[in-house]
């Protein structure tokens, strides 16, 4: 589970459960936590899918999960959006806990899923005016908001095309959209840019970085793509279900005794690439 | 949170919000059952095949005696409405969960469980978005038998529509706790084989109890334990403006359970969904 040599958690900066100061710590001098996951443990049956995660993402910051497929991304995402119960640790969003309020984090939370979410049938602009009302937006507003965010993404002209004849690229588009619909100030991305070719892929990591920036929204990004994390960002590295290492881009890569993001993943890991000992893929060449 | 923030949440959260949320999901249902003809023309060919062919064939062989609410002889295609409409709402039901299961294989599902608004809020605004649709389709059935010559009380248009929408509530609640245990789109056909199939032969929809009991004791006993037999004779009952208590009670207290286990069976903290791994990372 460990990389070779590198002890696992020594890098990483825990905090102590349920310390609700701790988050405030961990990213001393930014601006106080959007998004705080505090000793979060989850288990499907015997199997344990994680155990005892904690960080934080500042209100505006841009925060990339890296992890191989199976490391925990899904499931902690399931658990910040509530579609499971936290039942070890906890996860506040804007101060809230999503246990105890699920209504007002959920309310501050902005969701693109890992799979498509889009209704088919539906028109692109019956797709935002729903995701609206889910979130007890008056027509009128919905309206306007509509006619914003497709601004925002670039496809104003497709809002009354059906969401299945979109591309790909479209309808992720639309889903960044569709979270940024209620102005949450968290979003949180579940390997948004997957299936994507090459220039939609670069397009969306650009578009959902210029949003954060324009709007202070905190952005928690959870890829196993390498080469979409950025200098600035607040890299995580989740494996096996454990945070191996957190922090800024360089010290992560110290963390991993290495000159680049793809060799510190690999030690801290111990993956080897696509088809090797970790089981999963690791892109890009950041 | 800042203030702006916490003003915003608390107009979009108060008593308008969930209304603009209940719309919002009626509207979505609406457009979908809109978009989506043949599963109408399907709910509407399904009775009219049974009233058309079945019925019209056994009308000269099976006169129904006398029997509450009939205050005569009657054909046994007058007989059959009753069970038929029940039958529309019942396979619209299983259909709503259908495209649950399908939903939730897809992902939409997700879009609706993270919303704000409580679970069971969402849930129940699901149920009355199916069950008006369901209530749309009986009564477009209505008609269709009206203009084939079934003969129906004037009061009974009006009179039926509180037990339509109870029945709609109980069926899509049962709808709704199936798909929960569902766990993919192809094992839904097991559903329909033993619980669709089961729960509609063993019932009065198509034979008076009486004459159940006078071939069958056991069937009898399986008809009187099913939720579906006094679906339909609440439904009997109200088309002639005549309360049968004993239906009411039983499709009240079914409707209770299956929404309660339904709300249980989505609740993130104890439902049967968060024991699943999702796929991805």
């Amino acid at each position: 589970m460990d990389g070779p040599g590198i002890p696992a958690l020594k890098h990483a900066r825990a905090f102590a459960p349920g310390a609700g100061s701790g988050a405030e710590a961990a990213f001393a001098g930014a601006p106080g936590p959007a998004l705080t996951i505090e000793d979060v443990s989850h288990a499907y049956g015997a199997r344990r899918a994680l155990d005892g995660v904690s960080f934080a993402v500042p209100a505006g910051g841009f925060a990339a999960l890296l992890g191989l497929n199976g490391a925990g991304k899904t499931t902690l995402m399931s658990l910040i959006t509530r579609l499971f119960d936290t039942r070890h640790g906890r996860i506040r969003v804007q101060g809230c806990d999503v246990a105890r309020r699920p209504s007002a984090a959920l309310a501050e939370l902005g969701v693109v899923f890992q799979a498509r979410t889009l209704d088919l049938d539906l028109s692109v602009r019956d797709n935002l005016l729903y995701h609206a009302a889910l979130h007890g937006m008056g027509r009128a507003a919905a309206r306007g908001r509509v006619a914003a965010v497709l601004r925002d993404v670039g496809l104003s002209e497709r809002a009354r095309d059906k969401a299945r004849n979109l591309s790909g690229g479209q309808m992720r588009r639309i889903e960044i959209a569709r979270a940024l619909m209620h102005e949450p100030s968290v979003l949180v991305l579940d390997e948004p840019t997957v299936g994507l070719d090459v220039a939609s892929k670069a397009a969306i990591v650009a578009e959902v970085r210029s949003l954060s920036r324009a709007r202070g929204v905190a952005v928690l990004w959870a890829t196993h793509l390498l080469d979409e994390v950025e200098p600035g960002d607040q890299v995580i590295v989740l494996h096996a279900g454990r945070v191996l290492a957190q922090g800024e881009l360089a010290e992560v890569i110290a963390a991993g005794r290495a000159t680049d993001l793809r060799s510190a993943f690999q030690a801290l890991t111990g993956a080897t690439g696509p088809g090797g000992e970790g089981g999963g893929e690791v892109g890009g060449a950041a | 949170m800042s203030a702006t923030a916490t003003a915003r949440l608390h107009r979009r959260l108060g008593p308008g919000g969930y209304l603009i949320c209940l719309r919002g999901i009626m509207w979505r249902e609406g457009l979908r059952f809109v978009h989506q003809r043949g599963r109408f023309l399907a709910a509407l060919v399904r009775p009219l095949v049974w009233l058309v062919i079945f019925a019209a064939g056994w009308r000269e062989v099976l006169g129904v005696s006398i029997m509450p609410p009939y205050h005569t002889y009657i054909l046994y295609s007058t007989y059959v409405v009753p069970g038929l409409l029940a039958m529309v709402q019942f396979f619209y039901g299983m259909q709503s969960s259908l495209s649950m299961v399908y939903d939730r294989e897809m992902g939409n599902m997700r879009v609706l469980l993270v919303s704000p608004f409580p679970r069971w809020f969402l849930l129940m605004s699901k149920l009355t978005a199916s069950t008006a649709i369901s209530v749309f389709q009986c009564y477009a059935f209505l008609v269709i038998a009206w203009l084939w010559g079934i003969d129906l009380p004037q009061t009974a248009w009006l009179a039926v529509l509180p037990a339509l929408l109870l029945c709609g509530f109980m069926l899509g609640a049962m709808g709704m706790v199936l798909s929960s245990l569902v766990r993919q789109l192809e094992n839904f056909a097991g559903v329909m084989n033993f619980v669709i199939f089961p729960m509609f032969f063993a019932s009065s929809a198509l034979y008076p109890l009486w004459q159940v009991q006078q071939s069958s004791p056991l069937l009898y006993q399986a008809c009187r334990l099913n939720p579906f037999t006094y679906a339909v004779e609440l439904t009997r009952f109200s088309l002639y403006s005549t309360m049968n208590p004993i239906a009411l009670g039983v499709v009240l207290a079914c409707s209770v359970v299956f929404t309660a286990a339904a709300i249980l069976a989505y609740d993130p903290a104890r439902g049967l969904l968060a024991r699943r791994p999702g796929a991805g990372g």
